[in-house]
């Protein structure tokens, strides 16, 4: 029973991890209708930012704002940077292409991918990076039997934090009104004096910041990050967005935390090996019997 | 229907003469070497053309066919290496594997749109390279995959072992396979394909079977793919899991949007880019791949549409092979 319990958790981490990216996924996609390749490899960037402002500021950190400050710091750092870099990619590789239709979006997406991920590279270098240990937490609790890290736990809350921050944005706020409303339906909404470029730019920032602090939860996670993991993590996270729905926020968080549990209850029962299998076997069995997503709404067909 | 012109076409068709010439003396003249890479480029346009009958004719967003390559090169490679079947007569056979692969698969997904069909599509080539790596029945050799597989041989002395004859061989199957595909096009599968690409419930409301429809493309694309994952293995005498990743099916989606959707010209000319970029910018070693995703977006800015878009009614090549047809008669 502890293991369940075990796996649940490392799941839930995992999965919020996937769902933040997600958010990122879903958001671009539900407003430009663009599947965002270039989103893993902001999430990546991020890290490896986040990675250096660590190893750069780590005597800083220790004596002025402590382990968990430092953390957080990291995180705000990379998260600003990445809002910026998200903003020029949108500006350079996306906006010149909207008028052109949705699969050249797609290319340059993958272009921009490419650019991102080989940039990563020339600066980082093609080797793993190793986040510094003395830098992250490394404290176990055992509640009832269970085995959890305090770092699960921040990472935990933090991201539930952060989901919330982004409900409340998108739900609550004018901002988030007007995206609602642009996902919609892009052309009343710019009737109605919603500004899309501004909606465009609000969501290039906030997806690539949420993504970044994401890359140092997940450098400070698992300790060592590649220059290729955007890929793996985009996926995943792509798979989610898909799987709650597409375009459906809450469906991307829910979408992400179902994919991570699966996932290590599939390493934990049926095989490690072929926990990936598991994951994407349920995905194609929910899309045969759900086209559109576990909380998609059913959209009539346009004629 | 074909009307007598020269001027244009007579150009036109001179060119094709001229091209099909360079193909073939290009091997005689150069190292090795760059017969591989053309070899390469014979493997990509072939790859390019099956994806083009998923995504350039019927737009049916398919980010997984690496994976129906994989199940073509595996199947020759693992009933070649444990039973001993001859390449060319797997060729058949790994085409129909991945063909009866396709149909299975995508039957029950078959009725998913846009976008959640490719998803769909990126796990299948996903499951089917993971369970690949994790070796089911000790076939597939785990991460190292299989080695050992024979050269392709006609009986007796004709055998099909240097960089030459691979690349004849190649290259006369993509030659096959276009004009196989040209008649497609034109017949009344590919005028049905190309009405559900652009209106699927006006195609279905006119009497085409949307969705028989768009498993035969399914299956034809995964056939071809197969024959080329033939060739592959033989050619590389060993395959494992890593070459056929969600990134081979990602650059094979940017061959046929590169290139201009449906259009066969446009194909061969994104097989080209995606192959023989990478080799002409060797010198910028690690730069390399970046320079390559600038020239992609670079490419989507200035020819959203392709590089060679097909022409509604047909590409040009059409006309002059009905053409040179007539001439011959």
């Amino acid at each position: 029973m502890q293991v369940v319990f075990e796996q649940i958790i490392n799941g839930l981490t995992i999965g919020s991890f996937y769902a933040l990216i997600a958010l990122g996924y879903s958001m671009v996609y539900g407003v430009l209708k663009l599947i965002n390749f270039a989103h893993g490899d902001f999430f990546t960037l991020g890290s490896y930012l986040g990675y250096t402002l660590l190893v750069f500021g780590s005597a800083f950190i220790t004596t002025h704002f402590g382990l968990w400050g430092g953390m957080v710091a990291a995180m705000l750092m990379a998260a600003m940077c990445l809002a910026f870099i998200g903003v020029l990619v949108e500006r350079a590789a996306y906006r010149p292409i909207y008028p052109a239709g949705r699969l050249p979006a797609v290319v340059s997406a993958l272009g921009a991918s490419i650019v991102l991920q080989n940039a990563i590279m020339v600066i980082w270098g093609p080797r793993y990076q190793a986040y510094p240990a003395k830098l992250i937490p490394n404290i176990h609790l055992n509640i009832w039997g269970i085995n959890i890290t305090v770092l699960q736990i921040v990472i935990l809350v933090l991201s539930f934090v952060l989901m919330g921050i982004l409900y409340y944005i998108i739900q609550k706020t004018v901002f988030g009104a007007a995206i609602r409303a642009t996902a919609l339906d892009k052309d009343t909404a710019s009737l109605m004096g919603i500004n899309f470029n501004k909606v465009i730019f609000f969501i290039f920032t906030l997806g690539p910041a949420l993504g970044a602090m994401t890359g140092v939860m997940v450098g400070m996670y698992y300790r060592q990050i590649s220059f290729t993991m955007g890929w793996n993590y985009g996926l995943k996270a792509f798979t989610a967005t898909i799987l709650g729905g597409i375009g459906n926020l809450p469906g991307a968080m829910f979408g992400g935390l179902i994919l991570g549990v699966l996932e290590m209850l599939g390493a934990a029962y049926i095989s490690a090996a072929w926990k990936d299998v598991f994951v994407f076997m349920i995905l194609i069995l929910v899309l045969i019997f759900r086209p559109n997503g576990l909380f998609g709404e059913k959209i009539a067909e346009k004629v | 229907m074909e009307r007598e012109k020269t001027g244009f076409f007579g150009s036109q068709q001179s060119l094709l003469f001229a091209i099909v010439g360079i193909f073939i003396i290009y091997p005689f003249f150069v190292s090795n070497y760059y017969i591989d890479v053309a070899f390469f480029f014979g493997i990509y346009a072939l790859l390019g053309l099956s994806l083009n009958i998923v995504l350039g004719e019927v737009g049916l967003f398919d980010l997984g066919h690496a994976g129906f390559y994989a199940i073509g090169a595996y199947t020759t490679a693992i009933l070649n290496t444990k039973l001993g079947i001859p390449i060319l007569v797997l060729l058949p056979v790994s085409a129909i594997a991945a063909g009866i692969f396709a149909y299975i698969v995508c039957s029950p997904i078959i009725h998913l749109r846009g976008d959640y069909l490719c998803i769909v599509t990126i796990g299948m080539g996903e499951i089917v390279r993971l369970a690949l790596i994790n070796n089911p029945f000790d076939l597939t050799g785990g991460p190292n995959g299989v080695y050992g597989i024979d050269f392709p041989s006609f009986g007796g002395p004709f055998v099909i072992d240097s960089s030459i004859e691979y690349y004849f061989l190649i290259w006369i199957i993509v030659v096959l396979s276009i004009i196989g595909l040209i008649r497609l096009q034109n017949s009344r599968i590919g005028r049905a394909w190309n009405c559900i690409r652009e209106d699927e419930v006006a195609a279905g409301s006119s009497g085409i079977d949307v969705k028989s429809y768009k498993l035969l493309a399914f299956v034809i694309g995964a056939a071809l793919a197969g024959v080329a994952g033939n060739i592959y293995a033989s050619k590389l005498m060993a395959v494992s899991p890593e070459s056929f990743s969600f990134w081979e099916s990602c650059m094979l989606f940017c061959i046929v949007l590169i290139g201009g959707m449906g259009s066969i010209p446009g194909i061969l000319i994104g097989a080209a880019f995606i192959s023989l970029f990478p080799e002409i910018f060797r010198p910028f070693a690690m730069y390399r791949m970046l320079v390559f995703g600038l020239v992609m977006i670079l490419m989507m800015m200035f020819r959203p549409g392709g590089v060679w878009p097909r022409k509604r009614g047909g590409p040009e090549f059409v006309s002059l092979l009905s053409r040179m047809r007539k001439k011959d008669v």
